[in-house]
Formats: C-alpha cells, sequence, structure tokens
C-alpha cells in the first residue's frame, strides 16, 4: 500500500463515543442504527467542522481578497488535497468536487460518453448496480444511439465474470461497475474485471458509493478510469461527493456545466474555461460539506482504515450467524466476498411492515428495493430487509436486531 | 421498556392481518368498464384496480391485483367491500372521506349515507404511522384515476 497513512490513535471500541446521533431513545428504545449503507452518522469532528466554518470562516471561496474569503478557500482546496491522498490520487487536478456519487456518473455519462458515443457503440453495466449507475447510461444510450447491455449476477448475488468477459468486445466504449453492491454487499473483483477491460482498452468507471466507507481504495493501484464516491456514507454531510478521474480522460473532456468558477476569461464570442478540477465545477460549490468530508478522512484515518475494515467484517459474520438463527429468516445476497451489508426477508413479512415493526423497537433499518429494482427481479422479491454496518456499530447491535425480530414475527403470527 | 406489541397492534389490527392475508376480490375482472393502475415509486408498490360500472353509473363489480405490504393490500381488499354497489358519486365521496380520515388525520368527515365506515376504521392505526399512510391510501388513487378515466395510471407522488 503506497498510501499515506495515520498511525492509527482510536480505539475503534470507544468510537461510538464520537458520534451523538446514536446516543437517543427511539420510541423508547436505545437507536440501534443498521442504515449506514443509505447515510452514515457523523462524528463530532465533522459537526464542529461544518459549524465552525459556518460560525467563523464563511465567505464564498476563490477570488476574494479578503481575509474570510481566503480562510473558506483554505478549508475548500485542503480538503481536496486530503481527499486525494485518501484515494492516493496521482494529482489534486484529478479530485472534481460533486454533489454525491450520482452526479459523479452523470458528469461522465454526459461530457465523457455523450460526445464519444455512436449508434452501435455499447455501454458494460451489471445486473449488482444501484440505479444511478443504471439511468444515467440509459440516458446516454438514447442520446445518441448507443446500446446498454448488462452482465448477469448468480444466486449468491456475484457477478458472472465469465459472462461479463463475453460482453466485453471492441463495440463497448465504457464498464460502469460498482466496487461494493449497495442491496446485497457483495464485493466485486476489481483488479481481475479491470484488467480484462483493460486488454481491449475498455475504461472503466467504479461506482465506490459503498467501496470507499469500507475498503482501503487505491485508485491508482487499481487502475480504473474513473472512480466516484459520496460524502454521506463516509461520515459527513449530504450533497458531498467526488469524481476522480484520470488526468488525460479529464483533460479531453468538455464541461458538464457553464457558470462562474469553471471559466478563465468570458467574451461573447467565447469563454476559455479553467483548469482542472475547476473546468467541471461551476457555481458556488458547497463549501461547508467539503469541510466536513476533509474532517471525515482525518477522522478515518485517525481510527484506521485497516481497523475499519477488520472490525465491520468480524461484525458482518457475527451478523450473519446470529440472523440464520432466527426462525423464518432467509438472507439474500451470499457472495463468498461480501462486506457490511446483510440483505433478508423474515417469513413472508413484507419488508416495509418488517421495517416498521423494527423501528417501533428503535431499530433503523432500510427496507424495500435499495435503488436497485433489478436485484430484487433477479430474487423475485418486491425488496428486502437490509441492515447496514458502520464502524461505530457493536455487537450490541446486532443482538437488539435479533431480538426485535424476534417480537416482530409474533405480531404477524 | 414499552410493551412493544400494543402499538404494533394497532396498526396491525385483526382486520388488517385478515385482509391481508386473504385478500377479497383478488384478481382481474375480464369485464371491467374502468381500470388503472397505482404506483408507489418510493417503495415499488403497483396496484391495478377494476370496476364494472352499468347504464345507471353504479358498480356492479370491483377487484385489484398486484402486490405490496400488509397495509397496502388490506386497504385495497377494504376498499372493494366498502364500494361495491355504489354509485360513480358515492365512491369518489368514500375516496374523498378515506384519503381525508389519513391524510388529514381528522374524523371529522362526513361519511355519505350507504358506507359503512366500521370496517375501513381498521386503517386509523396507520394515522400514527406517516411514512406508510401511502400504503393505505395507494389503492384508493386507483379507484379515483379508474373512475376519472382521464387518468389510467395514479402515484403517491
Amino acid at each position: 500500500m503506497n498510501q499515506p497513512q495515520l498511525k492509527p490513535t482510536t480505539d475503534i471500541s470507544s468510537c461510538r463515543d464520537d458520534f451523538p446521533g446514536l446516543h437517543q431513545e427511539i420510541n423508547g428504545h436505545p437507536l440501534t442504527y443498521l442504515d449506514s449503507a443509505a447515510s452514515a452518522q457523523q462524528p463530532n469532528v465533522v459537526i464542529e467542522a461544518v459549524a465552525r466554518y459556518q460560525r467563523e470562516d464563511h465567505a464564498n471561496v476563490h477570488r476574494g481578497v479578503h481575509t474570510l474569503s481566503h480562510r473558506a478557500t483554505e478549508l475548500y482546496e485542503g480538503a481536496r488535497d486530503k481527499l486525494c491522498g485518501f484515494i492516493n490520487a496521482a494529482s489534486r487536478a484529478e479530485i472534481v468536487l460533486t454533489s454525491g456519487t450520482t452526479e459523479s456518473i452523470n458528469l461522465v455519462a454526459q461530457s465523457y460518453c455523450r460526445p464519444m458515443l455512436n449508434p452501435g457503440d455499447q455501454v458494460l453495466i451489471t445486473w449488482l448496480e444501484h440505479h444511478s449507475n443504471i439511468v444515467p447510461w440509459q440516458l446516454v444510450c438514447e442520446q445518441t444511439g448507443a446500446e446498454l447491455i448488462v452482465a448477469p449476477i448468480n444466486d449468491r448475488g456475484e457477478i458472472e465474470l465469465d459472462e461479463l468477459r463475453a460482453l466485453m468486445t471492441d463495440r463497448v466504449k465504457l464498464l460502469a461497475i460498482g466496487h461494493v453492491s449497495n442491496a446485497l454487499g457483495t464485493i466485486n473483483p476489481l483488479g481481475e474485471i479491470i484488467a480484462a477491460a483493460k486488454e481491449l482498452r475498455i475504461p472503466v468507471l467504479v461506482d465506490g458509493a459503498q467501496g470507499v466507507p469500507h475498503l482501503t481504495v487505491d485508485v491508482q493501484a487499481l487502475d480504473c478510469g474513473f472512480y466516484a464516491f459520496s460524502g454521506d456514507t463516509v461520515l459527513c454531510t449530504t450533497g458531498t461527493g467526488v469524481l476522480w478521474g484520470r488526468e488525460a480522460l479529464l483533460e479531453k473532456m468538455p464541461p458538464y456545466k457553464g457558470g462562474g468558477d469553471m471559466i478563465l476569461e468570458v467574451t461573447f464570442d467565447k469563454t476559455v474555461f479553467n483548469e482542472l478540477p475547476y473546468k467541471f465545477e461551476a457555481g458556488t460549490p458547497n463549501i461547508a460539506g467539503t469541510i466536513g468530508f476533509g474532517a471525515a478522512v482525518d477522522y478515518l484515518q485517525s481510527v484506521g482504515l485497516q481497523n475499519i475494515s477488520e472490525h465491520e467484517n468480524t461484525l458482518h459474520s457475527y451478523m450473519v450467524s446470529e440472523l440464520t438463527k432466527v426462525d423464518g429468516v432467509r438472507l439474500i445476497g451470499r457472495a463468498a466476498n461480501q462486506t457490511s451489508v446483510q440483505s433478508f426477508m423474515l417469513n413472508d413479512i413484507h419488508p416495509h411492515d418488517l421495517g416498521t415493526l423494527l423501528d417501533h423497537q428503535g431499530v433503523a433499518v432500510r427496507t424495500g428495493h435499495h435503488c436497485a429494482m433489478p436485484v430484487m427481479q433477479h430474487f423475485g422479491l418486491p425488496g428486502t430487509t437490509r441492515a447496514s454496518l458502520g464502524l461505530y456499530n457493536t455487537t450490541d447491535d446486532i443482538d437488539r436486531l435479533v431480538v426485535a425480530l424476534e417480537k416482530a414475527r409474533t405480531v404477524f403470527a | 421498556m414499552n410493551e412493544p406489541n400494543d402499538e404494533m397492534q394497532d396498526l396491525y389490527r385483526h382486520t388488517i392481518l385478515d385482509h391481508a392475508r386473504q385478500p377479497r376480490n383478488f384478481g382481474r375482472l375480464e369485464h371491467a368498464t374502468h381500470t388503472a393502475e397505482a404506483i408507489n415509486p418510493l417503495c415499488g408498490d403497483r396496484l391495478r384496480r377494476y370496476l364494472c360500472v352499468d347504464s345507471r353509473d353504479q358498480i356492479i363489480d370491483v377487484g385489484f391485483e398486484g402486490s405490496g405490504c400488509a397495509i397496502s393490500v388490506a386497504s385495497a381488499s377494504l376498499l372493494t367491500e366498502a364500494v361495491s354497489d355504489l354509485s360513480i358519486a358515492e365512491a369518489d365521496a368514500c375516496f374523498d372521506l378515506v384519503t381525508g380520515r389519513l391524510t388529514q388525520q381528522t374524523d371529522d368527515i362526513a361519511a355519505p349515507e350507504n358506507i359503512d365506515l366500521s370496517k375501513l376504521k381498521a386503517l386509523d392505526g396507520v394515522r400514527q404511522h406517516p411514512s406508510r399512510v401511502k400504503c393505505a391510501t395507494l389503492a384508493w388513487h386507483a379507484l379515483h384515476a379508474a373512475l376519472d378515466q382521464s387518468s389510467t395510471t395514479a402515484t403517491t407522488e
């Protein structure tokens, strides 16, 4: 690993104390938060970094000559540097700040793919994808006459690698694939997949919304073309995100949105666009959120990304073993390589009914299709109940989930 | 700690569980004169409502098909019992009554004369769960869209 790592200074078992949102009662029960894959709780250091900017340093970034604008710019650009180190990007020019994974993917669809795709070309995705890694490609295929093709999955919730490789031909202009499935927790074997794509010179976009929170990500080692992720699944506020792109790719791409900050010179005849990454960042950005993103990166590195992965993997194994013991539970998604997420059904109780019954006992889970309707269609289900873990969860949370499931079953008995 | 199941048993009353497990008038009506689908895009629930209306604007048969949670299926099933034999105008009033009781959280809406509210009151537990109100109203939006005939798809959004 060539990524600079701060020496872990925080004992992971004491992390829980850093998250004020966890310490409350819901419906008379201690909150059991098992919905971090949808949005993670935030530690005090993130909340305080955002509040400090709003309290003491608030001004717009770039170009201002006054002190507050200078401070805001330093904090904002400092966060970009931290994000650059966090995923081991080669340069800060490759870190485009966006509103989240969804915008990052749309940026690539519209700026990289749209000018380049022709009728007969193909964009390749998989059945495991979140809607945000499906719909932007459908839109650009409709706009260009290109075709969207989809690699299948097996009943464990793993991509059929042989079939994925068979779909990789010289017609494919981009492969877009998740790092970790949000619905099933499957970790895709990206090394193998990206190497196969590279042989055919197919650039790869990785949807890392569920990868970055749980795995150490090194974009240079991954050797992909683009990596998209969000702040709110990595302990930051909503409305923050990153598109990392290889500089050579980003350089060739036209701007995605027009406005202030993305220009060098504007006349009515023509506009000279700003350098990377600002070419893609029109308008006043989410300054407070981005500063919080930097603080979240500092926090994660102080706990230690390896420690977090190990803790979550241990807890995931415990969750799987405890859920298996609950009468009537059927696990959905049993990939050999899986992390932090487990989908399941309890008898024939509809996930929305189960979600309400669990919430009544203070247990927060996600229910429904998880913005991955094709995954649900594969399993012939309207949706699942999904428990997802963060670094702050403990075995007590799993035990409370199990007790709540046992009680929920009696209501529908 | 609360006794967890009191409030839950208020939501999942016997009538709700009974209709969810054994929905009445479930299935496609081959001779439907009016039909519409309702979708809750947030959860993917989907119900299709079928009505047979005679020349005097009386509903003579009603059915539905689709899938959803216990609340949405029970509500769709209760609806079929509530509106069969009503006129179109009365069924519309029934739509206003039920959706009003659920969304405005009030009992003060006058029930049309020949509507038996007793079973529909089983849905009242939903009012304490704002995130589930749309589950209960989905079937009623399909009814409204079918009667309206200017629209063939209703959504909760």
